[in-house]
Order: C-alpha cells, then structure tokens, then sequence
C-alpha cells in the first residue's frame, strides 16, 4: 500500500498520542510540527518505520520568525519518501535566546554540512554535531546574517549617501 | 531576386606603412652611431611595453577579459601577448569579477606573491566597489585589502574599457621611476595595508 498523508498522520498519532503534532497541509504536502526535544524520535520513526520510510533528506533548513516570541526559529527537515516518492515536511520551533536542537547528522550524513550552514546563517545551536562551525561565511563573522534583525547590507560601507537611496 | 555571391578577387594592397605603430623613442641625445637617453625612460618604455597580467577573473568581467585577449580586440597588441598564470612571473594583476569576503585572503595572498615592479587594476564595479552586491558576504571593492592603481568602470565593461586601462596603466608604468618602491609615498601606501 503506497503511505499517503492520513497513513502518515495515523501512524504517527498511535505511535506519540494525540496533540503531540500540528498536521498543517499546504499545497498537498504535509507538514508535521513536533515539539524540539522529539525532533530525532520522529525524524527515527519516520526512517525505520516500514510502510513509511522517509530515508531521504533533501534539505535542512531554518527560518527566522521574529514577530514570534519564544518561537522565533524554525528549523524544517525536508523528507522523500523514494519508493512511493511521497515528500513531507517536519518542523521544529526553538527560542532565539536558546537554540539548541539536536543533531540529526547521526541519522543522516548529509545532515552534517546542511547543519552546518543553519548555524552559520540562523545561529542554531546543533546539540551532538561533530563539527558544527561556520562553512560558508568568513570564519570572523561574529553575527548570523539570516537572521532578520541583521540588515542585508553592508555595514562596513561609509561612502552611501542615504538621500540617494530614498531614506534620507 | 537573390543576391548574388560576391568574392573578394580584388583586394586593396595593404598599407603597412602606417599599420605598424613603433613605440616612440624617449627623449635623449642621439649623435652618430650612439644614442643616450635616461635609464629611466629606457626601462619605463621597456617595461610598459610588455607588461605581463595575470588575469583573476572570478565572474562576467572575465567573459569580457577573454573577449580581450581574442583576435578581435587582442590585448597582444599593446605587448601583453603573455597572459601567466602564476604570479610570481606577472607584473599586473588584473581582478575582474566580485570578490567574496572569503576570498579576500586569497587576493591578497596572489599579490603578495607577485614580485615588485606590480600593479593593480580593478576591472568592473564589483571589484572596484562591491558593484551590485552590497551584502553581508561581498568585499566592497578590493582597495580594502589591497592598494589599486586603475579602476575601470562598468557592469561588465565593454573590451574597448578594459584596453583603455590598460593603456593608462602603461601611461603610469612609463612614467613611474624605476624604484617606485624606494620612495616614501610607496612605503607609506603599503605599510596603510599591513604589507612590508
């Protein structure tokens, strides 16, 4: 039987009760928001589990929601499926001021250098990683560039006339 | 109605009188069968005359850098047929394309590793400013980690652009006295950088 997205529900439901998740289902693809401390037990069950078998992790990202407040990161896992090429996605919410998740570079390899980046951009502080320091940025960086409250441009620069850009 | 085919069956004897350009003497005194002239100026025609580039093309400037060295705009022209890709052989570093701020060491590394007489030339508004690509991980212009002497504008210039530089920097090497790297404005320009 190919899993389809009330199969996934269903599944997950039975295995960690009712209310543990927030199913949303945007554009027909699934996501599943689980509560940060889990996010390795669910990334587990999904993987292990045989009708399910997400064993595929396309990427792993973050995003930064300021306007909410002790939700203010999220980190999302995109899952395959690649028997039934199902894909799902499974989100995790963290507060800035402690970011910690844990790694998921046990369960997938790829996880290692994608995490990598989530800290180099969003700060997310990847608990068990193996290498976790910055990949793409200068290693001087001393601030998280994705994060929203850090403008775009900049801020070395001292010769742009405001005026010119309409914001004088 | 087609048109019909035409061949050139009659070509115009060339001119090569006046298609060869030779490098003006410098000013001296010339008698019979001897000629003197400043050292400087022997040497500065000399060296401007065949300057080697070495050309750090990282994005669309190099596109039009290529366009350069072809036949059509050929750089070989001005003496620089020779196009060395290692910098210890090289006496003009031309940076073309948006420098990251990682790869600013590494700019920096390539000059440091040219032997003196060199010069720089930024080619294009990203290596010049930072051009479009005002953000978080671009070097706005690569004059923060390493002295230029001529900036071409244009986004990317056009090969006409870049031989007019090129051209200037011949102006500068012509004109510059033999050790520039004696002179205190020199050593104050480069100890601005960090650089011995």
């Amino acid at each position: 039987m190919a899993v389809t997205n009330d199969l996934i529900q269903q599944k997950l439901t039975a295995k960690f009760g009712e209310g543990f998740f927030h199913f949303e289902e945007s554009y027909g693809m699934l996501t599943i928001e689980a509560p940060k401390e889990q996010n390795l037990k669910v990334l587990q069950f999904l993987y292990e589990e045989e009708e399910l078998a997400f064993r595929f992790l396309t990427d792993l990202c973050a995003v930064n929601y300021p306007d909410l407040p002790g939700r203010e990161l999220a980190v999302v896992y995109h899952l395959h499926n690649l028997a039934d090429n199902l894909r799902i996605r499974l989100k995790v919410f963290t507060g800035i001021e402690n970011p910690d998740i844990f790694t998921a570079s046990k369960l997938f390899s790829s996880a290692n250098w994608m995490e990598r980046e989530t800290y180099d951009f969003f700060g997310v502080n990847f608990v068990g990683h193996p290498n976790l320091k910055r990949i793409l940025n200068v290693d001087e960086m001393d601030y998280f560039p994705m994060r929203k409250e850090f403008p775009l441009e900049d801020q070395t620069r001292r010769d742009k006339d405001d005026e010119m850009f309409g914001r004088g | 109605m087609s048109r019909p085919v035409r061949f050139n069956i009659h070509p115009i004897e060339a001119q090569l009188g006046n298609a060869i350009s030779v490098a003006e003497a410098p000013d001296g005194y010339a008698g019979e069968g001897f000629f003197t002239a400043r050292l400087s100026d022997v040497v500065g025609l000399a060296r401007k005359n065949s300057l080697w580039p070495l050309p750090f093309a990282t994005s669309c400037c190099g596109i039009e850098f290529m366009a350069t060295m072809g036949s059509h705009y050929d750089l070989a022209r001005f003496g620089s047929e020779r196009v060395g890709f290692s910098p210890r052989q090289c006496d003009l570093l031309m940076v073309m394309g948006t420098i990251a701020k990682k790869m600013a060491p590494v700019l920096r590394q390539v000059y440091l590793q040219m032997a003196e007489p060199r010069w720089v030339m930024a080619v294009g508004a990203c290596a010049s400013s930072g051009g479009i690509f005002d953000t978080y991980s671009v070097l706005q212009g690569i004059d923060q980690v390493i002295p230029v002497d001529v900036y071409v504008p244009g986004c990317p210039p056009r090969p006409e652009a870049i031989l007019d530089g090129f051209m200037k920097i011949q102006e500068l090497v012509g004109q510059e006295s033999i050790r520039r790297r004696n002179s205190e404005q020199y050593k104050a320009l480069m100890n601005g950088y960090g650089i011995e």
